[in-house]
């Protein structure tokens, strides 16, 4: 049954959502160009994470019980900083220093550089593994606690991450779910063109031993929300969450040609945080 | 650092692989964060009894080098302190995006074991046999680069190793029984060669030698001290951070240097050790040592013949290099 609670928190988190994207763009404008296309694709899933199922301690980044989230994708690192800025890691001032000299916040995350940031990710498909370490690590500590990775549908081009899905299905790590952001574009064109996956990445994973949710909408909380809670019920097998994203969603400049990074002009920058600030305005006015 | 050397030129009754086991048994022991991750490789190293006595820190990852690296560092970042094995060509070549970027970058210290060094691949071959796995590792930044010679200095550096934090380290491990060099309970300390011989101002050069080619350089030592040539001996097991001091003090003392290495010397103790000396004290060098080649199969003996891994040779290059002076 729908509840009035769950209606209001699906309201929360769109409104997070919204206010992650806004960030995120403003925080890649404070430079004028970068990895847009892969940062806004996840937006909501980071929002379901951080907004409700993540158990994190912003006063306390690396809290030995916390659960952790490791974008495998690192050039997604901008939406990761605004989102821990939003939930209170630190400053949202500070995510305007992305890639200028000494920052804390190079374009793809960095585990001694940014608090909350829980591995140091860049090289594709090397996250899958690190990952795949800490649910074991916390495992073998017997710890309550969960850890989430995103990869990229273009990033799984990557023999590592299936050398990474092997290991994870063999040691039955239930403590892990990895999020397949298949926005169907990669840096040279489309996934399909470029690098095309059998039958499918989902079939994949199936094969491999892995539980799989198909989220239709990838950029829809209520569906992300519902199948992250399905995953966590699932025991003795790690579950992939297949997110069917649009790459650039949100940015007007973006958004149309699924680029993977952007340099668009002072003009279009403007009229993109417009847009997404107006989307946020939309979204409460829903309330 | 304290040591008792013995350097008869006797095979080891023990295997250098023991020397890790014995080690990490007695870790694992009292630490419960002390966890190995192999590649299919425990029944070449006997980490089977790590297995055996802690099933849930003994790791088998399957034949995935790279993935097992990346699951090294996330274990790491989880608090554990992570040894990951795999022959020397797979752990350095196989996997070095995921130590360097994964590991080294992120400040995971993970310190990684990687058997069969150069020729001590002998039967495997080519394929297998890595003569460019300390260069790799020497290139990283921060990185510990070790290249022990016998069981007891195998258990000892095992045990210093695991206490790093926050740095990888490299660790070479002959599989087998070599030859002893060391009594038990000689301890070593990270960074700081062993002077082995030393005959104060008659040294005429000195030589600096790692691994297979310490016992090389024994058997040197006692030849060309019959023909009246002195000479200095120093085990300069840690290639990095190597000990500048000492490179220099022998330097200036005996005027001469001969390296000997089981390895590209062009890239690695050779190379090292003429950087320290061309930056603070040039002094004419001689290298024994794999130059620029590939591997290739046979017996070890054979093996340190081809590729002039012998004491023949550096006792060549310790007259020649004299006679540079």
């Amino acid at each position: 049954m729908y509840s009035m609670q769950k209606a209001e928190k699906m309201q929360a988190l769109r409104e997070f959502a919204a206010e992650i994207r806004v960030e995120t763009l403003k925080t890649i404008g404070s430079l004028g160009f970068g990895h847009v296309g892969g940062s806004m694709s996840i937006v909501e899933a980071m929002a379901v994470l951080y907004g409700d199922v993540m158990k994190v301690d912003p006063k306390n980044p690396r809290w030995e019980d916390r659960d952790w989230c490791v974008l495998s994708k690192g050039h997604a690192g901008p939406c990761a900083y605004a989102t821990l800025a939003l939930k209170g890691f630190y400053p949202l001032e500070e995510t305007r220093t992305l890639n200028k000299p000494s920052t804390n916040f190079p374009s793809h995350t960095d585990r001694t550089k940014t608090p909350g940031v829980d591995l140091t990710t860049g090289s594709l498909g090397q996250g899958m593994s690190t990952a795949t370490g800490a649910a074991l690590g916390n495992k073998i500590d017997g710890r309550d606690n969960h850890v989430y990775v995103f990869v990229g549908d273009g990033e799984c081009d990557e023999g590592q991450v299936w050398e990474a899905a092997q290991f994870a299905a063999h040691y039955k790590l239930d403590n892990l779910t990895c999020f397949v952001d298949n926005n169907k574009n990669q840096l040279d064109g489309k996934v399909d063109e470029i690098m095309s996956h059998g039958k499918g990445i989902g079939a994949k994973f199936d094969a491999f031993g892995w539980n799989v949710i198909d989220v239709a909408d990838g950029n829809d909380v209520e569906q992300i929300y519902d199948a992250v809670q399905q995953a966590l019920t699932v025991k003795g097998v790690p579950t992939c969450i297949v997110l069917n994203t649009v790459k650039g969603k949100g940015a007007t400049f973006a958004e149309p040609s699924g680029a993977h990074s952007s340099q668009p002009s002072p003009e279009q920058w403007e009229e993109a945080i417009a847009a997404a600030e107006a989307e946020l305005a939309a979204v409460k006015a829903a309330k | 650092m304290s040591f008792t050397l013995i350097g008869k030129h006797e095979k080891d009754k023990r295997n250098c692989r023991d020397g890790y086991v014995q080690a990490m048994l007695e870790l694992m022991e009292a630490d419960k964060s002390v966890v190995h991750v192999d590649c299919d490789l425990m029944n070449c190293i006997n980490t089977g009894k790590l297995k055996a006595a802690f099933p849930d820190r003994a790791i088998n990852a399957g034949i995935a080098e790279a993935n097992a690296m990346g699951v090294a560092a996330g274990l790491t970042a989880t608090g554990k302190k992570t040894w990951m094995h795999s022959f020397g060509c797979f752990s350095s070549r196989r996997a070095f995006d995921q130590a360097f970027m994964s590991a080294a970058y992120a400040k995971l210290g993970v310190k990684i074991l990687g058997s069969d060094p150069g020729v001590c691949a002998a039967y495997n071959g080519g394929t297998h046999m890595p003569f460019e796995d300390c260069a790799l590792y020497m290139s990283v930044p921060d990185a510990i680069v070790i290249d022990p010679v016998d069981y007891v200095q195998v258990y000892a550096l095992t045990k210093k190793l695991t206490a790093v934090e926050g740095r990888i380290s490299y660790m070479r491990m002959i599989r087998k029984g070599f030859t002893t060099v060391y009594a038990d309970g000689s301890d070593f300390e990270i960074g700081k060669g062993v002077t082995l011989k030393e005959n104060g101002d008659k040294d005429q050069a000195t030589i600096i030698a790692s691994g297979i080619m310490v016992d090389e350089s024994l058997k040197a030592y006692e030849k060309l001290a019959e023909e009246g040539i002195s000479v200095r001996v120093i085990d300069m097991f840690t290639w990095k951070p190597i000990d500048e001091d000492l490179i220099v003090k022998s330097a200036k003392e005996t005027g001469a240097i001969v390296t000997a290495e089981n390895h590209n010397c062009t890239v690695g103790l050779g190379a090292a050790v003429a950087r320290v000396l061309a930056e603070k004290c040039p002094t004419p060098v001689e290298m024994v040592g794999v130059h620029d080649q590939f591997g290739q199969v046979g017996a070890q003996s054979f093996l340190q013949e081809a590729y002039k891994l012998t004491a023949d040779e550096i006792i060549a290059k310790v007259k020649k290099v004299v006679g540079r002076k």
